[in-house]
């Protein structure tokens, strides 16, 4: 059988998911031998590739970047996993929706700032109002709660998918773990 | 048991089951170990149905019923934990999560939370509503405690400790709808309270880490109840 083709992306998020991802350890020799992974932080790809059969997304979407981002993942994977609770519920990254973007930007670039206080506008995709979880843009399969899940988490839903079956990740997880 | 109470005689989930007829649903099968989620109830407190997730079927009726506050009468046959209940259950903890601002990462009761036990529980591992992000605010002007109404999901525990076993009636609830909240002395802040008598009851049978104690980082604060049995136990007796 030909290897399944793995993805991870990494959006409004602290990657967190993708440091638990690598404690993996020894269980990322076993998955190497099952998955080519074709894009990831991990890896060189410039361009999200065609034809991925699963792809952990990390984060909320948070600016238009990541919304541009999440569209291509969508249209271009079988398989898409939120992987953890950014992704999953916004978590830390929808702290800042409460205040609006503008009053965020100002207090962190201008209130806070000791050196040449000033808001970046050049060469930076804009901040969406609020980062909001995933799958209030597109439709997503499967679930990990976590901040981050851990390695046994992500290794178990790996595997599961992998073997062709839908993982229950309650068992193994939950918001805040 | 008093000579002059009667028992009735029912099914829940196809079991027979007697209680007494000043007992609930929810009494009778906790007795016999028939779990029914909850939150707003706690045992030594008045129930008053706040939260719903108890909310069982009762052959018969075609109005869902919360065990809490249902009282058992004789035949009736109770259903527990149908798949239209397990939605319905899943629902309301979706609409909790939505409603407030509930970043378990970063909670002093991250691991120790009902909300957060219940949604692993019940099998939540996403909300289908859009989240509301409301701008509620947070109280840390008492000297040892703090309310943070982004977790508070309105179960009123605090309320009823305070009124019924402390004898305060610190808290209470104010506005409605989305905008209702919990509010100390007539929406005094906490620390100018001329009722509150800094017990602690009500920060340690809130379900979430709304009432804390200072000094509490994330994960850490861990509440502890066994106050509340045993006090009602001992003002039984007298």
């Amino acid at each position: 059988m030909s290897k399944a083709r793995l993805a991870t992306i990494w959006l409004d998020g602290c990657s967190g998911c993708h440091m638990s991802f690598l404690d993996m350890d020894e269980h990322l020799v076993t998955l190497s031998e099952q998955a080519d992974l074709v894009y990831s932080p991990y890896v060189d790809t410039k361009e999200f590739p065609k034809n991925v059969d699963i792809t952990l997304v990390e984060g909320a979407i948070g600016n238009t970047e990541d919304l541009e981002k999440v569209r291509k993942v969508r249209a271009n994977t079988r398989i898409l996993v939120s992987l953890g609770d950014c992704a999953v519920t916004g978590n830390v990254s929808s702290m800042r929706n409460t205040f609006g973007v503008e009053r965020v930007l100002k207090h962190a670039y201008e209130e806070t700032a000791t050196l040449n206080a000033q808001i970046p506008k050049i060469d930076i995709p804009l901040l969406l109002e609020r980062a909001r979880p995933i799958h209030e843009f597109v439709t997503v399969d499967v679930f990990v709660p976590g901040c981050p899940p851990d390695a046994p988490t992500i290794a178990y839903c790996l595997d599961e998918l992998l073997a062709g079956r839908t993982p229950d990740m309650n068992k193994y997880t939950r918001f805040g773990k | 048991m008093n000579p002059g109470v009667r028992v009735k005689t029912f099914k829940i989930d196809g079991l027979d089951v007697a209680g007494r007829e000043d007992q609930t649903v929810l009494d009778v099968a906790t007795e016999h170990g028939i779990p029914i989620p909850t939150m707003c109830h706690l045992e030594g407190l008045t129930s008053v149905g706040a939260c719903r997730l108890c909310l069982v079927e009762v052959v018969g009726r075609s109005r869902l019923l919360p065990a809490c506050v249902t009282p058992v009468e004789e035949g009736m046959a109770v259903v527990t934990n149908s798949e239209r209940l397990q939605n319905y259950r899943r629902m309301l903890l979706e609409m909790l999560f939505v409603e407030g601002n509930h970043i378990c990462a970063v909670c002093v009761s991250n691991g120790h939370c009902e909300l957060q036990g219940l949604a692993q529980t019940l099998g939540v591992t996403h909300v289908h509503f859009p989240y509301h992000y409301p701008d509620r605010p947070v109280d840390a002007s008492h000297s040892r405690f703090v309310v943070d109404h982004d977790r508070c999901v309105m179960c009123t525990r605090c309320v009823r400790v305070c009124n019924e076993v402390e004898g305060a009636h610190t808290w209470d609830v104010m506005g409605n709808g989305a905008n209702v909240r919990v509010v100390t002395d007539l929406n005094e802040a906490w620390g100018r309270s001329e009722t509150c008598t800094g017990c602690g009851k009500c920060v340690h049978v809130c379900p979430t880490g709304a009432l804390f104690e200072k000094g509490h980082s994330v994960a850490e604060m861990l509440k502890k109840r066994q106050f509340l049995p045993y006090l009602t136990a001992m003002r039984r007796r007298q």
